[in-house]
């Protein structure tokens, strides 16, 4: 077993380069894979595994399409740091095409574009930012004159794996809601038949994004999802379920609005409408983008707004109530017919008794009986008088 | 007529001038002029179960362990230790609210603060009571002789004693309106209505209740309604959602009588462990019974006067040395 | 009329019979204090949906029942004036006395407040449309009534202990000049608080059974069964007393009470019938559940006897007598333990079995009741003079 794996790197691996190339220190490398590995449940060896794949010169190729979108997913990978990611994004994989960050601009990037995927054809990772509008054979999102129909079409037939990053490229997000003129959906959808690892939220958590990459680049294979694409290891569970509000939840202290003596003391943001309680999140755990002191919407006060789950976030009215899923079976409810009934071991023994006593009695009757019967006839001389 | 059949007859005769009697001796009783009460709309509970935490705070009582498992409250119904508990309904795969195939519901139980309630009625030292103006069963455990008639009186089994202690009382749900808690005379609603998140505990006046609990069964299923919270005559804010298809009925509205705590449901009431009644209180009937018997102890004057004569005249008959000369 | 009866004072008092009754009570005694230091729950398998176990049910609702003798024949004797059951009075006194004591006292260990019970006694706390009360006042009355009618044979014997012939007597003119209003009394207050007995279960509503759910006729019913009970215990006592001490049968006497038991079934049985088919009840009996399996059988237990006491030579056999006697008793105690706990249903989920210490401290209590009972036929001149040992 390996006790420190900092130390457990040391002697059999090099890392010079890496160290060269990402501009940290190796310690400090070495740690950051750690705690990716850890953020999985997954052990010291997993962390080297992850530590040599990124350390490898082989990066895999990445084809970043956006859609319909804000941009809020790269904006906020751009935004994480520890160490600072966008340098460990950019140089762990070789991000031949993404239309915020590329320098280039115009049909030679579109050409670029091409021939990775004719270069990298099975071998790419296509990660998908963005809805992609339908209504009118998908007229409301061009680049370079290319449907974002098309466009996904083309990147996704060759791709090794497919990411969908944000809620609109996850399910629709903010323009997918009614009356969705643009007929917006998400990558998942969008693309039928095929597997779509999705990374809902608005924005998404980065750390969510890096886990599943670097998962995907140490392994060569897709981490566990759930039946709507999600990594089990982030969207696992319900932010309800995490949520350091949950013992006011429990025991009934609700916040009724906003700064009032609940609110100020930090209870339950339930009746406000948090939807956490239906929303698949790590939120809880991993807060914001590392700036750490309570930052994300609960942790500041505010309800949460279910932007990662498909129909909550932008779909139902931010302060209405929401489904209480844990609070459904199979979770501990008492049914119906239980009664606290007190538990009885000496069931035996009572009826041992109380046959007992019945028996008693018929035989103290049945002896009665026999030596009355002989006894009748010589009494029976007043019988009527 | 021989003395045989002369005593047949009395008894059939008597047996049946009670019987007809007290048919009608005494009516269901009417609600309180100031009844307060709860409405419980199942449709509406999410099994939060914060009405369970809030009520035992507000009584001081400990939750109840599941064997060495002490961290959360694991009681299975109402007992000495438990006055409200929030139960399911389950069938088939359990994934549908509110359906009553492969569906659940949930269920509050605690006191229904009968209109006419049993307890009170059987109660033999007055220990029970229903309160002249907010219709309110308190309990009162300074005269109370522990005899548990009131726990057989009940149609929903809901006074409870306690067992388990030397110098146990009955414990049953007061509307937090208690000796020493008293929120209804404060002016504060109960602690279970309080706390529900979504108002499936509505605290208010019975009549206002009622007509809540009218209005939402009027409304057409899959229409949007705005939920009140706390309590239905000020509510503290509201919520929207999707009405249900609710039962045509308001469970407690007549039920043996009518009850204050009033249930609404999507499932048929039976489901949710709602005991089979009818309009008629039977603690009607028994009082009718009990009354027509003993009122002013009329009956049993008069029986006595008569018994004392004939046993008078028969055990003189015997000094004089007539016993039994007469077969 | 000491005449008519006799201490057995020949007898041992301590019988290795007597000595097992009074170990068996000495063994409930234990759980008796573990009740009142612990709880009821420590001993009692009771719960919020059977608040009453075999305590109240065979203690008092049944244990009454069975104390009707006295009830039954002060009746007999003294309404319809057939003084030659007289002799049998006195021991029917005796069981009575005792079943009525041991009722109270059990009701004393069942009540969860006893040391509340001063309050039924308070007029300002009565509940007078309650069941409850009646029973609690009508049983502390007629436990009284008992001993003032129990006395005379209490007084017999103390005239026969130096010095207090005097005064013993003198207590006894008094006593007989006011006897038959204590007669009276104890006429009607049986009457009342058995017919009570079947009250309660009017307010129990739908846990009560359909086919033991007769509403207004619950006291008629309830009254009539604890009549043919009494007569039967007198039977039967009759019978035991008879074989345990080699005494003559009583069984000229017995045919009598049998023809008025079998009038008394018949009533019982045709109000009771008569109503599940008035109430339309007659599907429940052929329901083919627990409910009317016991059905059955209780009403085959009420019939045996009806059949055996109609029969003109049976009647006057001591071992038929003995029979339906106790067909009658279990038919009625079954008729009040169906009724009450067999298939009393609170809802789904309860159930009940009595707890081991809980049956040992009702079995305990019969047993203290026959070591009195024996104890007390051997020092006070109780049972009937064995006129034929004396012939």
């Amino acid at each position: 077993m390996i006790k420190n794996p900092v130390s457990a790197f040391d002697d059999t691996t090099d890392f010079t380069a890496v160290e060269r190339r990402l501009g940290v220190s190796r310690r400090t490398f070495l740690k950051f894979c750690t705690g990716v590995a850890a953020s999985f449940g997954l052990g010291p060896s997993a962390a080297l595994a992850m530590a040599k794949a990124i350390a490898s010169p082989q990066r895999p190729p990445v084809i970043w399409l956006h859609g319909q979108e804000c941009t809020g997913p790269t904006e906020s990978l751009l935004r994480s740091e520890q160490p600072s990611f966008e340098h460990l994004i950019l140089d762990l994989i070789s991000l031949d095409y993404h239309q915020t960050l590329d320098a280039g601009a115009g049909h030679r990037v579109e050409e670029i574009k091409r021939e990775a995927i004719q270069q990298h054809k099975g071998k790419y990772l296509l990660v998908i930012e963005g809805a992609i509008p339908l209504a009118q054979n998908g007229i409301f999102c061009k680049i370079g004159g290319q449907t974002m129909m098309d466009a996904t079409t083309e990147a996704a037939e060759h791709a090794a794996a497919i990411v969908a990053f944000g809620s609109c490229a996850s399910w629709g997000g903010v323009q997918s809601a009614a009356p969705n003129p643009t007929g917006a959906v998400g990558a998942p959808q969008f693309l039928k038949g095929k597997t779509v690892v999705t990374i809902p939220g608005c924005p998404p958590n980065p750390a969510n994004f890096l886990g599943t990459v670097l998962y995907f680049v140490t392994y060569g294979k897709l981490p566990p999802i759930d039946d709507k694409g999600r990594p089990k290891w982030a969207y696992g569970r319900l932010i309800h379920e995490n949520c350091y509000r949950r013992p006011h939840f429990d025991a009934g202290r609700f916040a009724t609005q906003f700064g009032d003596e609940g609110h100020r003391q930090g209870w339950c943001l339930y009746k406000l409408g948090c939807k956490g309680p239906e929303t698949y999140n790590n939120c809880p755990s991993l807060e914001y983008n590392n700036v750490g002191g309570g930052v994300w919407p609960i942790g500041v006060g505010h309800p949460c707004f279910g932007c990662s789950e498909q129909g909550t976030g932008f779909h139902k009215p931010m302060f209405s109530l929401s489904e209480v899923k844990t609070h459904t079976p199979p979770n501990a409810f008492p049914n119906i017919g239980d009664r606290q009934n007190p538990s009885s071991s000496t069931v035996a023994a009572a009826v041992a008794v109380a046959g007992a006593a019945v028996g008693a009695l018929l035989g103290a009757t049945a002896v009665a009986g026999k030596k009355l019967d002989n006894a009748s006839g010589t009494t029976s001389t007043d019988k009527g008088a | 007529m021989d003395r045989r059949s002369f005593f047949k007859a009395s008894l059939g005769g008597a047996a049946a001038a009670v019987a007809s009697t007290a048919v009608q001796a005494r009516p269901n009783r009417e609600p309180a002029p100031e009844a307060v009460g709860m409405l419980f709309d199942s449709t509406l509970c999410v099994g939060c179960k914060a009405c369970v935490s809030k009520c035992k705070e507000v009584n001081a009582m400990p939750p109840v362990p599941m064997g060495q498992d002490t961290h959360a409250d694991f009681a299975l119904d109402l007992s000495a230790q438990t006055l409200n508990v929030i139960k399911i309904y389950t069938e088939g795969k359990v994934a549908v609210k509110d359906a009553l195939a492969d569906g659940f519901a949930f269920e509050k139980r605690s006191c229904m603060h009968c209109v006419d309630p049993g307890c009170v009625s059987v109660c033999p030292v007055t220990a029970l009571t229903r309160h002249p103006l907010t219709g309110i069963v308190n309990y009162n455990k300074d005269v109370c002789i522990g005899c548990r008639t009131c726990m057989t009186g009940c149609p929903y089994n809901v006074p409870q004693y306690e067992y388990n202690s030397a110098f146990g009382q009955i414990r049953k749900c007061e509307m937090c309106n208690q000796k020493g808690v008293e929120r209804i005379d404060k002016g504060l609603m109960t602690g279970c209505a309080e706390a529900c998140p979504t108002g499936a505990t509505l605290f208010g006046s019975r009549t206002a209740l009622l007509e809540e609990a009218k209005r939402r069964m009027a409304l057409k299923p899959g229409e949007i309604y705005n939920y009140p919270r706390g309590d239905v005559r000020k509510p503290g804010s509201y919520h929207e959602k999707e009405v249900p298809a609710y039962q045509p009925k308001v469970w407690g509205e007549k039920e043996a009588g009518g009850t204050n705590v009033l249930h609404l449901s999507a499932v048929p009431y039976d489901k949710l462990g709602m005991p089979p009644l009818g309009e008629r209180s039977f603690a009607s009937i028994s009082e009718g019974v009990q009354s027509t018997l003993y009122s002013y102890l009329a009956l049993p004057a008069i029986a006595l006067g008569g018994l004392t004569w004939v046993v008078k005249r028969n055990t003189e008959n015997a000094e004089s040395g007539q016993e039994g000369g007469k077969e | 009329m000491s005449h008519h009866y006799e201490a057995l004072e020949d007898r041992k008092i301590l019988t290795p019979f007597f000595l097992l009754m009074v170990a068996i009570a000495a063994f409930g005694t234990i759980f008796l204090i573990i009740r009142f230091v612990a709880g009821m729950g420590s001993v009692a398998n009771l719960s919020g949906g059977y608040p009453w176990g075999i305590w109240v049910i065979y203690d008092i609702v049944v244990g009454t029942a069975f104390a009707c003798g006295g009830y039954a024949l002060a009746i007999t004797v003294y309404l319809f004036n057939k003084g030659k059951y007289h002799p049998l009075i006195r021991p029917a006194l005796l069981t009575s006395l005792l079943g009525y004591g041991f009722a109270a006292f059990g009701a004393f260990v069942d009540m969860g407040r006893y040391w509340n019970a001063y309050n039924m006694f308070l007029p300002w706390q009565m509940n007078t449309h309650a069941v409850m009360l009646e029973v609690g006042l009508c049983v502390a009355a007629y436990v009284m009534v008992l001993a003032i009618e129990f006395s005379p044979a209490v007084l017999e014997w103390l005239r026969k202990q130096t010095g207090w012939q005097v005064r013993a007597d003198a207590w006894r003119a008094k006593l007989d000049k006011l006897l038959f209003f204590f007669i009276a009394l104890g006429i009607l207050l049986p009457t009342m608080h058995q017919s009570s007995l079947g009250s309660f279960m009017i307010a129990m509503g739908y846990k009560i059974h359909p086919l033991w759910q007769t509403l207004h006729f619950q006291p008629v019913l309830a009254v009539l069964s604890a009549f043919t009970m009494g007569f039967a215990i007198v039977i039967f006592e009759g019978s035991m007393v008879t074989n345990g001490f080699n005494r003559h049968p009583e069984t000229h006497l017995f045919s009598g009470l049998g023809k008025i038991i079998r009038g008394l079934i018949a009533a019982f049985l045709v109000i009771r019938f008569g109503y599940l088919i008035v109430a339309g009840k007659v599907g429940a009996m052929f329901a083919f559940d627990l409910g009317c399996l016991m059905f059955w059988i209780e009403t085959a237990l009420f019939v045996y006897p009806l059949v055996v006491l109609s029969s003109e030579e049976k009647r006057g056999n001591g071992k038929h007598l003995l029979y339906a006697a106790v067909s009658l008793l279990l038919a009625g105690a079954l008729y009040r333990f169906d009724a009450y706990l067999i298939t009393y249903n609170p809802g789904p989920g309860y159930s009940y079995f009595p707890a081991f210490p809980e049956l040992i401290m009702t079995v305990a209590t019969v047993a203290t009741e026959i070591a009195v009972f024996l104890f007390i036929i051997k020092k006070f001149p109780v049972l009937p003079r064995d006129t034929h040992a004396a012939a």
